[in-house]
C-alpha cells in the first residue's frame, strides 16, 4: 500500500471528489495560484481552472457566506481557512448561517458545505494563532465536526464531508501534514461519526482525536514497555460522537483517559467522560481523568509553550494514576 | 510455593506503611525471617522481613511510597515459578522492562477478569450486599463502581477488603483478591455449590452476600493478647446501657476528671533522704509518683482496665504507660509490671525508654500494651491539667508541678509542697466512686511513701 503524507492525502480527496461531482468547488485565501498556504490545493487550479479553485480576498466572513449561498443554490463548496483561528472571523455564517439553515428553511435548503483548514498549536505562533476549536464547534446542533489523526483517515472522512448533505466543520492538523501513513490506491469514504480503535489493549482506554492520537499512539508504545496495554479509541468524528466505541471500550478495561488538545473546561474530553459516567458507572475502576492544553492562552516561549500542550508524559502519568500504579 | 510480601500492621495503630528502604533487589535469595525492608510506621522505622524462602521476585511498590496496611508489596517465589495468579490484574504491571518477563503471563491471567461476569443483563446487582457492604464504623466503604458490583456479584462484603486505592478506595484487584483468598467472603462454597446450575446464581448470591456482612472483629494489639493474667467480664444489661447513654452524651469516651491536691512533704523528704545517701539513690518525683500509681492499681484492678466494646479486660498485671513528648509526637513507653519493680528500677528504666523514645527507636512492644497511662507535665510548671485517655485503657493520670503552698494545719498557716494530680476515666468502666477511691490510696501513698515498701 502507498505511503503518501496527509497532505496528500488531503489533495487527493479533493481532487477525486472535484473529479466525481463538478459541483464541487474550492475557495479561500491562497487557494489557487499559490496553491495553497500549505499546499493541500496542489495542481488543482491547473487542473479544475478558476471557475472552481477560487482565489479570495482576505475576507473570511464574506467568502464563508458566498460558500452558504453557493450551497443553497445547489453547489456543494469546500471552503478552505487559512487556519481555523481566521475562521473566528467567519464564525457568523458558519453557526448562525450554515448551521441552522436546514432547521430555519423548514428543510428547504441543504447545506452540503465543508469548511476545512488546520486546527490547534504547531510551534510557537502564539496565543492568536494555537487554538483548538473542535468544542467550540462542536457544541453547535446542525454542524459536524470531523478531527482526522491518519492520512488515511483524512482522506476517506473529506470524501464523505464533501458528500454530506450537511455543513461539515473539517479540522486538520498544521503538525499532521507532514505525517505519513499507509493510503490504498483504491477508492474508500470512511463514515462520518465512526470511531477507530487505532490499538488495542485491555488495561486502560486511551480517547483522543486529531492530533493526539499520535500522542496517545506513543503513550500506549511507551507504556507498553511496562506491559500496561491500552485501547486507543480515536474518535475521529467528534460531533456525532461514537458514544457506543466508547462505552464499548470502556467496559473492557475499566478505565479511561481523555487526551484533547483544547483546553479542559467544557472541552471535548468533558463530554467524553459524561458518556463514560452515565453508561459505563458500574465498569468503572477509577475516576476519568483528562489531558489537555493548560488554562492559558498558549504562550509563545518556546519552554513555557511545551509546559502548557498535553504530551506523552503527561498522559502516560494519567494512564499511571487511573491503573493506581502511582499516588 | 509462593510467599506474598505484605504491608504488614507493624505497630498496633499503623494503618499504613511508608516504604522507606527496600534491603533486598529484585532476584535476591532471601530466606524466612531475611529484613525485606525498612518500613516507616506511624512511630518508629521498622524492619519487614520475609515470611518464607525463595526469590524476591518482585517488588510492587518503590522506595518513598506509603501503601496502607494489607497491600502486596513483592513476592517471593522459586525462581522460576510462575506468579502471575498472585500479581493478577493492570495493576501490578512491572515497572522495569526487565521484569516483563512474567508480565504477559500476569496480565494474561487477569484479562478474563477484566471483563467481569455479567451473568444476565437483567440481574439486579444483589441489594443485600451493597447495603451490607456499604456501612463500616459508621462510615461508609469507599470502593469504585466497579469493585462494588463485583463484590455484590461474587458475594464479596465490602466492608471487609482492605482497600488499596487512595484513601482506602476498594478497587477492582482488591475484590478479586478477597475473593480469590476467600477471606472477605463466604460465598465460596455457595457459588461452588451453584455451578452446576448458573441461571440460578441471583438466589445463591443473597443469602451470601447477607452472611458476609458481618463487620471485623476488634482488632486486639500485640501485647494484649489475653493470657491467664486478666479476665474478661462480658457487660451487664446496666453496664451496657451506662456505656451506650453516656457515649451519646460526650463522645466516643465519655470522660470524666478528678483532682486532688496531695501533700508532697514526705516525698520530698525521701528524696532529700535517698540523694544524701549517694547518687546512686536519687529518684525523681515522676519515678515516685509512678511507683505509687502503680502500687494503686494493684490494689484498684478495676481501674487498670480497657474497654474492648463488649467486655472490660481488667489486667492483673500493671503495665504502666508514660507520656513522653519527641520533636515527632507524643509516644507511650510502658514500664512492665511497675507494681513490682522498686523505686530505682521504675527510675532507670523510664529514662532509658524516654530517652530511646525521642531518638524514635522504641520497638513496638515497648509501647504497646500500656494498662494504665501516666502524664507529667509537672517539669513545665503545669499546675493541674487534663490528659486524654489512651483508648483502650480505662484512665490516664495528669500530673502537675509540685508547689510550695500555705496550708493551714488547724491553728496556722504553714508551707507545704503541693502538686494537683487528675485523673481522667473512662465512665463506661469507672464510676466516679471508684475512681475516687483509687485516687484516694495514689494520695494515701504519696504521703506516707514508706508504704511503698511494704
Amino acid at each position: 500500500m502507498p505511503v503518501i503524507t496527509y497532505r496528500e492525502a488531503l489533495n487527493q480527496a479533493l481532487r477525486e471528489e472535484m473529479q466525481r461531482d463538478d459541483r464541487v468547488f474550492l475557495m479561500g485565501e491562497e487557494v489557487a495560484v499559490y496553491q495553497g498556504a500549505y499546499k493541500v490545493s496542489k495542481g488543482l487550479l491547473q487542473e479544475f481552472g478558476e471557475q472552481r479553485v477560487v482565489d479570495t480576498p482576505i475576507t473570511e466572513l464574506g467568502f464563508a457566506g458566498v460558500g452558504v449561498g453557493a450551497a443553497m443554490v445547489g453547489l456543494r463548496p469546500v471552503i478552505e481557512f487559512m487556519t481555523w483561528n481566521f475562521a473566528l472571523l467567519a464564525i457568523d455564517q458558519v453557526v448562525n448561517a450554515a448551521a441552522k439553515m436546514l432547521y430555519m428553511t423548514g428543510g428547504q435548503f441543504n447545506m452540503p458545505m465543508v469548511f476545512r483548514g488546520p486546527n490547534g498549536a504547531a510551534l510557537q505562533l502564539a496565543a492568536q494563532h494555537s487554538q483548538a476549536w473542535e468544542s467550540w464547534l462542536a457544541h453547535i446542533p446542525g454542524l459536524k465536526v470531523v478531527v482526522p489523526g491518519t492520512p488515511y483517515d483524512a482522506k476517506g472522512l473529506l470524501k464523505a464531508a464533501i458528500r454530506d448533505d450537511n455543513p461539515v466543520c473539517f479540522l486538520e492538523g498544521e503538525m499532521l501534514y507532514n505525517t505519513k501513513g499507509e493510503v490504498p490506491d483504491e477508492e474508500y469514504v470512511i463514515p462520518i461519526g465512526k470511531a477507530d480503535l487505532k490499538r488495542e489493549g485491555d488495561h486502560v482506554t486511551l480517547i483522543t482525536h486529531g492530533k493526539m492520537v499520535l500522542v496517545a499512539l506513543q503513550a500506549a508504545d511507551q507504556l507498553a514497555k511496562d506491559g500496561i496495554r491500552c485501547d486507543v479509541l480515536d474518535l475521529r468524528t467528534v460531533r456525532p460522537m461514537d458514544v457506543d466505541a466508547i462505552a464499548e471500550s470502556v467496559r473492557k478495561t475499566n478505565r479511561a483517559v481523555v487526551v484533547e488538545e483544547g483546553w479542559e473546561l467544557c472541552g471535548v474530553g468533558a463530554q467524553v467522560v459524561d458518556y463514560v459516567q452515565r453508561t459505563c458507572f458500574d465498569h468503572l475502576d477509577a475516576p476519568v481523568l483528562r489531558v489537555h492544553q493548560a488554562d492559558v492562552p498558549m504562550p509563545y516561549a518556546k519552554n513555557l509553550e511545551k509546559a502548557a500542550k498535553p504530551d506523552v508524559p503527561k498522559t502516560i502519568a494519567a494512564v499511571r494514576q487511573v491503573l493506581y500504579l502511582d499516588r | 510455593m509462593a510467599t506474598k510480601v505484605m504491608m504488614e500492621a507493624l505497630s498496633p495503630t499503623m494503618e499504613e506503611g511508608r516504604l522507606a528502604k527496600w534491603l533486598k533487589n529484585e532476584g535476591d535469595t532471601v530466606a524466612n525471617g531475611d529484613v525485606l525492608a525498612e518500613v516507616e510506621t506511624d512511630k518508629a522505622i521498622m524492619e519487614l522481613v520475609a515470611r518464607g524462602d525463595g526469590v524476591l521476585r518482585k517488588r510492587l511498590i518503590g522506595e518513598d511510597t506509603t501503601a496502607p496496611v494489607g497491600q502486596l508489596i513483592g513476592v517471593i517465589a522459586g525462581k522460576d515459578e510462575d506468579i502471575s495468579a498472585m500479581l493478577g490484574g493492570a495493576g501490578t504491571a512491572p515497572s522495569e522492562p526487565a521484569a516483563s518477563a512474567s508480565a504477559p503471563a500476569a496480565a494474561a491471567a487477569a484479562a478474563p477478569a477484566a471483563v467481569a461476569p455479567t451473568p444476565a443483563p437483567a440481574a439486579p446487582a444483589a441489594p443485600a450486599a451493597a447495603a451490607a457492604g456499604a456501612v463500616t464504623d459508621g462510615g461508609r466503604v469507599k470502593a469504585s463502581p466497579l469493585a462494588r458490583r463485583m463484590a455484590s456479584e461474587q458475594g464479596v462484603a465490602l466492608s471487609q477488603v482492605q482497600g488499596s486505592g487512595p484513601g482506602g478506595r476498594v478497587i477492582r484487584r482488591d475484590v478479586e483478591a478477597a475473593a480469590a483468598s476467600g477471606v472477605a467472603s463466604t460465598a465460596a462454597p455457595v457459588s461452588a455449590a451453584a455451578a452446576p446450575a448458573p441461571a440460578d446464581t441471583r438466589a445463591a448470591e443473597r443469602p451470601a452476600a447477607k452472611s458476609g456482612g458481618k463487620p471485623a472483629a476488634i482488632p486486639v494489639a500485640p501485647g494484649m493478647a489475653i493470657d491467664g493474667d486478666a479476665r474478661d467480664v462480658p457487660l451487664t444489661q446496666m453496664r451496657k446501657t451506662i456505656a451506650r447513654r453516656l457515649a451519646e452524651s460526650i463522645g466516643p469516651v465519655p470522660t470524666f476528671y478528678l483532682t486532688a491536691e496531695i501533700d508532697m512533704t514526705a516525698v520530698a523528704a525521701l528524696r532529700e533522704q535517698m540523694a544524701a545517701s549517694g547518687d546512686a539513690f536519687k529518684v525523681s518525683v515522676n519515678d515516685v509518683v509512678m511507683k505509687a500509681v502503680a502500687m494503686a492499681l494493684a490494689k484498684h484492678p478495676e481501674c487498670n482496665a480497657h474497654w474492648l466494646g463488649d467486655t472490660i479486660r481488667y489486667h492483673a498485671r500493671v503495665h504502666l504507660g508514660m507520656a513522653v513528648a519527641t520533636d515527632d509526637g507524643l509516644i507511650v513507653p510502658v514500664i512492665r509490671d511497675a507494681d513490682r519493680k522498686g523505686l530505682g528500677a521504675i527510675g532507670r528504666e523510664a529514662r532509658e525508654l524516654a530517652g530511646r523514645a525521642r531518638e524514635r527507636k522504641l520497638k513496638p512492644e515497648e509501647y504497646t500494651g500500656s494498662t494504665f497511662s501516666v502524664s507529667n507535665l509537672g517539669m513545665f510548671g503545669i499546675d493541674q491539667f487534663t490528659a486524654i485517655i489512651n483508648p483502650p485503657e480505662a484512665a490516664i493520670l495528669a500530673v502537675g508541678a509540685t508547689e510550695t503552698k500555705p496550708v493551714w494545719d488547724g491553728t496556722q498557716f504553714l508551707p507545704a509542697p503541693r502538686m494537683r494530680v487528675t485523673l481522667s476515666c473512662d465512665h463506661r468502666v469507672i464510676d466516679g466512686a471508684v475512681g475516687a477511691r483509687f485516687l484516694q490510696t495514689v494520695r494515701h501513698l504519696l504521703e506516707h511513701p514508706y508504704l511503698m515498701l511494704y
